[in-house]
C-alpha cells in the first residue's frame, strides 16, 4: 500500500475513534440536562441523584474523548500539508470561532457542572448543564461547516497568488456558514448523537432490569432515554432526507456509488439488498418526485442532463477542462509580475475552468467511482442499524412507560445489544459520507493524491500502528472505568411520586 | 479592579477546592493528563512534523502551487491554451 492509502487509513482510524465520543456526549448532555431539570420542576431528590449517575458516565466519556480531534488537526500539517494550505483560509474561521467559543463555553460549564453540586445555586447549576450540551452541539456545528465545505466548496474562490481556497467578503462567510450540505450534516450527526445518547440510556438501564437491582431508576431513565432516542430518531431520518436531496444535487457519484447503481433514469427504484428493490423509492429520495432521474455510475461517466435540464459534462471533458486550469495556473505563475496581459488572460482561462480544477489531476474518468462494495453496505448497515434501534428506542419506552417490563427479556437484551450497533451504524454514517465521496479531499477541486504530503509508506504505517496502540490503550481505559462505575451503580433514593 | 480580583479569587477557590474534595473523578484527572502529556510531548514532538514548517507564507504558496501544477500535463503552448 501506498502513502496516499496509509495517510487515509490513518486519519479515518483517528476519526472514527473521535466519533467514539462525540455522540454519547451530544446525546448525554441532553439526557442528563432533561434529568436535571425534572430535579428542579418536580423537587424531587430522585432525578438529581438519577442525573448525577448519567453525568458521571458523561464525565467518563468526556475525559477519554476530550482532545481527540486534536491529532486530526495534527495529521492536516503532517499527512496533508498541501490540503492544509489549500483549505487554510477557508478553514481557519470555522475553527477558530469552535476553538475559542464553543470549546472552551463547554469546558467552562463543564467545569461548573462537574463540581458545582453544591457550590453554586440550583438554576446556575441547570443552566450549566444545559450550555455544556448546547456547547458541545455549537462546536459540532463549526466541524461540520468545515466538513461540509468539502463536499460542496461554496462560498470561495481560488486564488492563485496564495493557491488558496479564500473567502473574499463577509458574504462569502456567510455562504459557508449556510452551507446547504452543513446544516442538514449537522442536524443529521447531532439528532444520531441523541439517539447513541438515549439507545445507551435505555441499555444501560436494561442490563440493571436484568440483574434485578435499581428497577424505579432503570425505568424511569429508559422513559427519558427512550423519548430522547426516539427523538433523535425521527430528526435522522428527517435530515437524512435532506441528505439524499443534497448528495444528489452536488454529490450524485455518492449516491451512486451508495446505491451501487450503474445505469441511472428516471423512476429509479431503491435496492434494499441486491435482487430486492422498491420501484421508484430511489427518484422519490433523490429528487421528492417518483420519476425524477437519478443518474448511475456510468451516466456520470458520460455526462448527463439533470433535473432542471442542465447539461452536466462527462467526465472526460471535465479532466480536460480541468488539465486547462492547471496549465493556466502554471502560466499565470510563470508570467505573473512579468506580463499583465498575458497574465490576465491566464487569470481568465482559469478562473472559466476552475471548478473542474481537481479533474486534471485525474489518470482517466473512472478515478472519480469510489470503492462501491463499501458505500453501498455502509450504507445499507446504517439504514438497517438506525430502523432496528428505533424499533429497540419504540418498545422499550412503550413498555416502560406502562411498567410491563416484567418478562420482557428478549426486549432487555435486545436493547443491551443495540448499545454496540448504535455505534457501528454512525460509524457506517461516516463510511458513506467520506469514503462516498473519494477520490476528493474537496470536492471536485482537490483529489487526495495531491492533497497527501511527500511522505513514505512506512512513516505513515509506524504512525499508524503508534496510534493504534494508544488508542486501544485509551479505549480499553474508557471501558473498564465506564463498566466499573455502571456496575457500582446510582447512588438512588426513592422517588417522592411513583 | 477589586471585583475583578474577586471573582478571579473566587474561580480560584472554586477549581481548587474542587479538585481537593474529588473523588472518583482523580484517576479521570490522571487520564486526561496522561493522553494530554503523550499527546503533545510525545506524539505532537516525535510524530508530528507538518512538511512545510519553518516555511515563509510566499515559500508555502509556492511549494504548494509546484505541487498542484506538477500532477498536469506538460504546459500547453499558450496559444493553444488562449485560443482553442
Amino acid at each position: 500500500m501506498d502513502a496516499i492509502l496509509w495517510s487515509r487509513i490513518q486519519f479515518a482510524m483517528t476519526a472514527a475513534y473521535h466519533w467514539l465520543f462525540v455522540p454519547l456526549t451530544l446525546g448525554l448532555a441532553l439526557v442528563m440536562a432533561v434529568m436535571e431539570t425534572l430535579y428542579l420542576v418536580k423537587k424531587d431528590e430522585f432525578w438529581k441523584k438519577t442525573a448525577q449517575f448519567w453525568m458521571k458516565l458523561f464525565a467518563v466519556n468526556f475525559a477519554v474523548g476530550i482532545a481527540t480531534g486534536l491529532i486530526l488537526e495534527f495529521e492536516f500539517g503532517t499527512n496533508w500539508s498541501n490540503y492544509s494550505w489549500f483549505v487554510g483560509d477557508m478553514f481557519g474561521a470555522p475553527l477558530a470561532i469552535e476553538g475559542i467559543l464553543a470549546f472552551f463555553m463547554e469546558a467552562t460549564f463543564f467545569a461548573v457542572m462537574f463540581f458545582g453540586w453544591n457550590k453554586v445555586s440550583p438554576k446556575f447549576h441547570l443552566a450549566s448543564t444545559w450550555l455544556t450540551g448546547i456547547g458541545a452541539t455549537i462546536s459540532a456545528y463549526w466541524i461540520l461547516v468545515a466538513n461540509g465545505w468539502m463536499q460542496n466548496p461554496v462560498g470561495t474562490t481560488f486564488n492563485p497568488d496564495t493557491v488558496r481556497s479564500e473567502m473574499a467578503s463577509a458574504a462569502a462567510f456567510w455562504e459557508v456558514v449556510t452551507n446547504p450540505v452543513a446544516v442538514s450534516k449537522f442536524f443529521h450527526s447531532v439528532t444520531s448523537g441523541w439517539v447513541t445518547g438515549g439507545m445507551f440510556v435505555v441499555g444501560v438501564s436494561a442490563w440493571y432490569l436484568l440483574k434485578g437491582r435499581q428497577k424505579i431508576f432503570a425505568v424511569k431513565s429508559m422513559i427519558i432515554g427512550g423519548i430522547v432516542g426516539l427523538v433523535g430518531s425521527a430528526a435522522v431520518m428527517l435530515s437524512g432526507d435532506s441528505s439524499g436531496i443534497h448528495a444528489a444535487e452536488f454529490q450524485p457519484m455518492k449516491l451512486a456509488a451508495a446505491e451501487g447503481l450503474e445505469d441511472g433514469g428516471r423512476g429509479a427504484a431503491f435496492t434494499i439488498v441486491p435482487g430486492v428493490k422498491i420501484p421508484k423509492m430511489l427518484s422519490i429520495l433523490a429528487t421528492h418526485d417518483a420519476n425524477g432521474y437519478v443518474p448511475g455510475i456510468n451516466d456520470i461517466l458520460k455526462g448527463y442532463t439533470d433535473n432542471n435540464g442542465n447539461v452536466v459534462p462527462s467526465v472526460a471533458e471535465k479532466m480536460e477542462r480541468g488539465r486547462k486550469a492547471l496549465d493556466a495556473l502554471e502560466v499565470y505563475r510563470m508570467v505573473s509580475g512579468q506580463d499583465d496581459e498575458l497574465a490576465a488572460q491566464a487569470r481568465a482561462v482559469l478562473d472559466d475552468n476552475v471548478q473542474y480544477m481537481g479533474y486534471g489531476h485525474l489518470s482517466r474518468p473512472e478515478d472519480v467511482v469510489p470503492p462501491v462494495g463499501i458505500v453501498f453496505w455502509a450504507f445499507r448497515l446504517m439504514i438497517g442499524i438506525g430502523m432496528l434501534v428505533a424499533l429497540v428506542l419504540l418498545l422499550s419506552l412503550f413498555f416502560s412507560w406502562k411498567d410491563k417490563l416484567e418478562g420482557k427479556k428478549w426486549l432487555l437484551w435486545a436493547a443491551i445489544i443495540c448499545i454496540p450497533l448504535v455505534y457501528i451504524g454512525g460509524q457506517c454514517g461516516w463510511i458513506v459520507a467520506e469514503v462516498g465521496r473519494q477520490p476528493w479531499t474537496i470536492q471536485g477541486l482537490l483529489p487526495v493524491n495531491v492533497a497527501i504530503s511527500s511522505l513514505s509508506a512506512g512513516a505513515v504505517k509506524t504512525t499508524f500502528f503508534v496510534f493504534l496502540a494508544v488508542f486501544a490503550m485509551f479505549l480499553v481505559i474508557e471501558i473498564r472505568i465506564m463498566l466499573g462505575a455502571i456496575k457500582k451503580g446510582p447512588d438512588t433514593v426513592e422517588p417522592v411520586k411513583e | 479592579m477589586g471585583k475583578i480580583r474577586n471573582a478571579a479569587s473566587s474561580v480560584w477557590r472554586f477549581y481548587r477546592d474542587s479538585f481537593r474534595e474529588m473523588t472518583w473523578g482523580r484517576p479521570l484527572v490522571w487520564l486526561i493528563l496522561l493522553k494530554l502529556f503523550i499527546l503533545f510531548a510525545v506524539l505532537r514532538v516525535f510524530f508530528f512534523r507538518p512538511e512545510y514548517a519553518g516555511m515563509t507564507e510566499e515559500q508555502k504558496s509556492e511549494a504548494v502551487g509546484d505541487r498542484l501544477i506538477q500532477h498536469a500535463d506538460p504546459p500547453a503552448d499558450t496559444l493553444t491554451l488562449f485560443n482553442p
